[in-house]
C-alpha cells in the first residue's frame, strides 16, 4: 500500500504544478489592469505605472510565474492586494469553513443517496418510482436555484433559519456551536439533496446487480430471509463500490460550495475566489485556487485508500 | 433463531443510512430552538450591510464608498460637510482662515480632543498626518499605498505653530483644498497607533470620531462602539456580496439598514409598511463622452443634436426607476452653491436633432459606443446604452454598442478616445465642483496624463476653469463656475445624462439617520425607537 501511496502523492506534485501553471496562464490573457483595480478609476498616469512596477505586472509571465513558484517554494503564497492580507492567511482561513460544508453536504447527501437507492432497489414499483423521480429532481434541480428558493421559503417566509453568513453578528450564544449548526442546515442541504440525487442513482443501480449476484441466490438458497439477505450482504456489497462515487462527490461538494457560498454568504474558500477574481486579485486566485485543488486530489487519494482497505482485489488490479 | 438475528441487522442497516440524516435534522431544529434569535435585533446595536469586505479601514489608504462608509464614524477632519450639504464648516480645527492670495489656510485647533487610544490629537498629529502620506521620506510613508494623496499636491509645507494650531502653505492656489480636507482623504488618524501597527493599521484604526473600533472578524462583522457623551449604542457593519442575500437579510429582520439598492429592488420597497426608502441627489454624474477629435463629433451641432436626441427623462424613469435625476450640464445639482439656476437640461426634441444633424451635412456611417458591463457609479450601462441607441435610430444614426469588463473598460477609454471609438458611457462621483471640470474638460488634461478622453478643447473654458481652481472666495467661485457650466452646457462635448440619487432602505424603527449629499453615511444621531 506504501508504494502506491506515494506514487499517488508524487502525481499530487504534478498535478499542482500543472494546475498553478493553467490558472496562470488564465488570469495573464484576462484583460484588465490589478493596478487601476487598487488605485481606482481617478488614478493618475503616473502613479498607474508606479504601482504596476511595485507588482511586477510588467514583468512577461513567465517570469512572474517563476517567481510565483520560487516564492512557492518557502511557503509563501504572497500577499493579496483587495484585502491587504497575506494569501495563505486568508486561504486557511476560509478553508475551514469550506471544509465543514462539503464535508456536511457529502456526509448527508451520501447517507440519504445510500438509504434512498437501497430501498429504491429493494422495493421495486410505487416506491422505487417515487424514489428515481426525486434523486432525478435532485439531480436536474440547479443549486442556485433550490438556494435561493431554500432562502425564501425558511429564512425569510418561515423564519426557521438564518438567511446567510456561519454565525449571528449579534446576540447572546453568537458564534456557539449551535449557532453554526443552525446557520449550516440550509447551504450543505442544498448541496446534500443534489448529491443525494447522484448517489441514490447509481446506488439503486449497484444494489440492483448485488442482488442479482450468484452469493445473494445461495444466501437466499440457504433459507435466510429476504430481509438480511438485501441489508446485509447485497447492500454491503453495492456499497463498498460506491466509494469511488462519493470521491467524485467529494468534488462537487467541494466546487458546488463556489456558488452556494456565494448565496448564503457563507465565509468559505468558494466566496473568497469568486470576489478575488472580480477583483483581479492574481495572487489570491492563484494560491486558492492551488490550494482547493490540492484538497480535491487529498481527499480523492483518502476515498481510493478506503476503497482499496474495503476491497483489496482494487489494490491488487492496478 | 434467525427472527431474533435478523431485527437487529435490519435495524442496523437502516439505521446506518438514516441516522445520520436524523442527527443532522435533529441538530438542525435544536439549534433553530437554541440559537440567537437574529429577528429581533437588540435596541442599542443597529446592523448595517456593506456591499463587501472592506480593503481598509485607514481613511487615506483606500478609495471605496463601501470602506468609507464604515470609516466616517470613526474618523473626523479639520472640517466637514454641513449636514445635509455640501458646504464646509470647522470640525477638528475650531475655526480656519484663509490668505486673499490663496496660499496660506490657518487652522485653530479644538483643545483637549483625544483619539480613541488616549493620545492627544494637536497641531503635531495633524503634521504627522500629511507628511506620512505626502513625504515619501517620512518613515512610515510605507504604510500606503496612498492612491488619492494627490488631492493634496498642492500642499508645500505643514507648520505647527503652538500645540494648537497648525498652517498650510501651498504652491499654488487650490480651490478644493477645504472640500479635500472634508473628505475621508483628509482625515486625522492617531499617529501613536500608526507607530504601534504600521502596515496594519488600516485593521486597527483609531481616529477621534463618534465610534471608536471594537472587532473585524473578516468577512463576517465589524463592531463600532459609542464614545461618550453618548450612551452606549453599537454599529455592526456585515459584509454581503450578493444583492439577493442582503436583501433577503433586510427582509428576514436581520439588518438595520441596506445601502445603495439596485433600480429594480428599490421599487418593491416603496410601498413596504415596515421599511423607509431615503434618498438623496449625490455630487454624481453618468455621461457620454463624445470624441471631439474625430467627425461627426469635431462639429458643434452634431453634439447638440445627440443631446437633443435622446430622452433623457424616459431613461431616468424607466430604466432608473426613478433613482436619479436628469443632468443639465457638467456640475451636478447636489453642489447647490455652485449650480446655475438658469439652465435646463436639453429638451427631449427630435425633430431638432434631425435638423442639426441634416445642416452639418449628416452622418453616413455607423458609430462606435463603448459602455461597462457595469462599474463603480456606472448605474444600468448596458440597459442605458441601448435606450440611447434606440433614441438616435430614431433621428436616424445608427450605433454599434460594444461592451467592455470594468477594468479593461477604464483602461480603454482613460487613455483617450481613438478613431474608432466615438462615443464613451462614464461617471464620476466628486467632493468638489471643481474637481470634474479640471480633471476632464481642460485642454490641459487631455490624456495621457488627464481624463478628458473626448480631447475637447475650448479657451474661454480652460480659462473659466483656470480661474475657479485658484480663487478662493466662495461666491467668485460659484459664479464661475454657472458661467462655466453654461459654456460647457452649449458647446456639449458630452451627452449630459443623469445624477445619481444614492437610495438606503432601513427598518421603521430606524431614527435620527439621512442620507447625505456627500454619499457618507451619518451615525452620530442614530437610535432604536420603539413600533406600535
Amino acid at each position: 500500500m506504501l508504494p502506491y501511496v506515494l506514487r499517488r502523492l508524487s502525481f499530487l506534485f504534478f498535478v499542482l504544478l500543472a494546475l498553478s501553471a493553467i490558472v496562470f496562464l488564465l488570469l495573464a490573457l484576462v484583460p484588465g489592469d490589478p493596478a487601476l483595480a487598487i488605485l481606482g478609476p481617478y488614478a493618475t498616469a503616473e502613479r498607474l505605472t508606479d504601482l504596476r512596477r511595485e507588482l511586477g505586472v510588467e514583468q512577461d509571465p513567465l517570469t512572474r510565474y517563476l517567481s510565483w513558484l520560487a516564492r512557492l517554494l518557502h511557503g509563501d503564497l504572497g500577499r493579496s492586494f483587495a484585502f491587504d492580507r497575506s494569501v495563505s492567511e486568508l486561504v486557511l482561513e476560509r478553508l475551514g469553513p469550506t471544509l465543514l460544508l462539503a464535508g456536511t453536504a457529502l456526509g448527508t447527501g451520501t447517507a440519504l443517496g445510500l438509504g434512498a437507492g437501497a430501498l429504491a432497489a429493494a422495493h421495486r414499483g410505487s416506491v422505487d418510482r417515487m424514489l428515481t423521480l426525486l434523486s432525478l429532481a435532485g439531480i436536474s434541480t440547479p443549486a442556485f436555484w433550490l438556494s435561493l428558493i431554500f432562502v425564501l421559503l425558511f429564512a425569510v417566509t418561515l423564519p426557521w433559519f438564518p438567511v446567510s453568513g456561519m454565525t449571528a453578528a449579534v446576540g447572546a450564544g453568537a458564534g456557539s456551536v449551535a449557532d453554526v449548526v443552525h446557520h449550516l442546515v440550509l447551504p450543505s442541504g442544498v448541496l446534500a439533496l443534489v448529491i443525494a440525487g447522484i448517489v441514490a442513482r447509481l446506488m439503486r443501480a449497484q444494489m440492483l446487480e448485488a442482488l442479482s449476484q450468484d452469493y445473494t441466490r445461495v444466501a437466499r438458497a440457504r433459507g435466510l430471509p429476504e430481509a438480511f439477505v438485501r441489508y446485509r450482504h447485497a447492500f454491503r456489497s453495492a456499497a463498498v463500490h460506491m466509494v469511488p462515487v462519493i470521491g467524485l462527490q467529494a468534488g462537487y461538494a467541494l466546487g458546488g460550495a463556489i456558488y452556494v457560498e456565494s448565496v448564503f454568504q457563507w465565509p468559505g474558500l468558494g466566496r473568497l475566489l469568486v470576489e478575488a477574481i472580480l477583483k483581479r486579485d492574481l495572487l489570491l486566485v492563484q494560491g486558492g485556487a492551488l490550494v482547493l485543488a490540492a484538497t480535491y486530489v487529498l481527499v480523492n487519494l483518502a476515498t481510493d485508500l478506503v476503497h482499496h482497505a474495503l476491497d483489496p482485489r482494487t489494490l491488487e488490479a492496478r | 433463531m434467525s427472527r431474533f438475528r435478523l431485527e437487529p441487522s435490519r435495524a442496523h442497516a437502516l439505521h446506518f443510512v438514516f441516522g445520520a440524516l436524523a442527527l443532522v435534522f435533529l441538530a438542525g431544529t435544536a439549534a433553530t430552538l437554541s440559537a440567537p434569535g437574529t429577528r429581533a435585533l437588540p435596541d442599542d446595536v443597529a446592523v448595517v450591510a456593506l456591499h463587501a469586505e472592506p480593503k481598509s479601514l485607514d481613511p487615506h489608504a483606500t478609495t471605496a464608498l463601501n470602506d468609507f462608509r464604515v470609516i466616517t464614524s470613526l474618523y473626523q477632519g479639520l472640517v466637514r460637510f454641513r449636514e445635509g450639504s455640501l458646504d464646509i464648516e470647522p470640525s477638528l480645527a475650531e475655526r480656519y482662515t484663509v490668505t486673499p492670495d490663496g496660499l496660506r489656510y490657518e487652522f485653530d485647533l479644538v483643545r483637549h480632543e483625544r483619539f480613541h487610544d488616549g493620545t492627544p490629537f494637536d497641531a503635531e498629529a495633524v503634521k504627522f498626518n500629511f507628511e506620512r502620506m505626502l513625504d515619501p521620506r517620512h518613515p512610515f510613508h510605507d504604510t500606503g499605498p496612498f492612491p488619492l494623496a494627490f488631492f493634496f499636491d498642492a500642499v508645500r509645507s505643514v507648520r505647527v505653530e503652538g500645540r494648537y494650531r497648525v498652517v498650510f502653505e501651498l504652491e499654488e492656489p487650490f480651490a478644493p483644498f477645504l472640500s479635500n480636507l472634508a473628505y475621508p482623504t483628509g482625515f486625522m488618524v492617531s499617529p501613536a497607533a500608526v507607530r504601534r501597527y504600521g502596515k496594519f493599521f488600516g485593521r486597527h484604526p483609531v481616529g477621534t470620531g463618534p465610534y471608536r473600533f471594537a472587532a473585524w472578524e473578516s468577512h463576517h462583522r465589524i463592531v463600532l462602539e459609542s464614545t461618550p457623551p453618548r450612551s452606549p449604542f453599537s454599529l455592526i457593519f456585515r459584509p454581503i456580496t450578493d444583492e439577493a442575500a442582503r436583501v433577503a437579510e433586510l427582509r428576514a429582520g436581520s439588518i438595520d439598514l441596506l445601502p445603495e439598492l439596485s433600480a429594480d429592488t428599490i421599487a418593491s420597497f416603496r410601498k413596504a409598511d415596515d421599511f423607509v426608502v431615503h434618498e438623496q441627489v449625490g455630487p454624481h454624474l453618468w455621461f457620454v463622452i463624445l470624441n471631439a477629435r474625430v467627425p461627426p463629433f469635431d462639429d458643434r451641432r452634431v453634439r447638440r443634436a445627440f443631446n437633443y436626441a435622446v430622452d433623457k427623462r424616459a431613461l431616468v424613469e424607466h430604466v432608473l426607476e426613478s433613482t436619479a435625476s436628469v443632468a443639465d450640464g457638467p456640475i451636478p445639482s447636489a453642489f447647490s452653491w455652485a449650480r446655475n439656476p438658469d439652465l435646463e437640461p436639453y429638451p427631449y426634441d427630435p425633430e431638432r436633432a434631425r435638423r442639426l444633424i441634416a445642416e452639418s451635412g449628416g452622418i453616413d456611417r455607423e458609430l462606435v459606443f463603448q459602455v461597462p458591463d457595469g462599474g463603480s457609479g456606472m448605474l444600468e450601462p448596458v440597459q442605458m446604452a441601448t435606450a440611447i441607441q434606440a433614441d438616435l435610430a430614431r433621428v436616424g444614426v445608427s450605433l454599434k454598442i460594444e461592451r467592455f469588463e470594468w477594468n479593461a473598460y477604464l483602461s480603454t477609454v482613460n487613455a483617450g478616445l481613438g478613431d474608432g471609438q466615438h462615443m464613451a458611457a462614464m461617471a464620476w462621483m466628486t467632493n468638489d465642483p471643481d474637481t470634474l471640470p479640471f480633471l476632464t474638460l481642460r485642454s490641459g488634461a487631455h490624456p495621457p496624463g488627464g481624463f478628458n478622453s473626448g480631447y475637447y478643447r475650448n479657451r474661454a473654458v480652460d480659462a473659466l476653469i483656470d480661474e475657479a481652481h485658484r480663487a478662493t472666495s466662495r461666491p467668485r467661485r460659484a459664479e464661475l463656475y454657472r458661467r462655466l457650466a453654461r459654456l460647457v452646457h452649449d458647446d456639449a462635448p458630452w451627452l449630459f445624462v443623469a445624477s445619481s440619487k444614492q437610495n438606503a432602505v432601513a427598518r421603521r424603527n430606524l431614527a435620527g439617520f439621512a442620507l447625505e449629499p456627500s454619499f457618507f453615511l451619518s451615525f452620530e444621531n442614530v437610535f432604536k425607537r420603539e413600533i406600535f
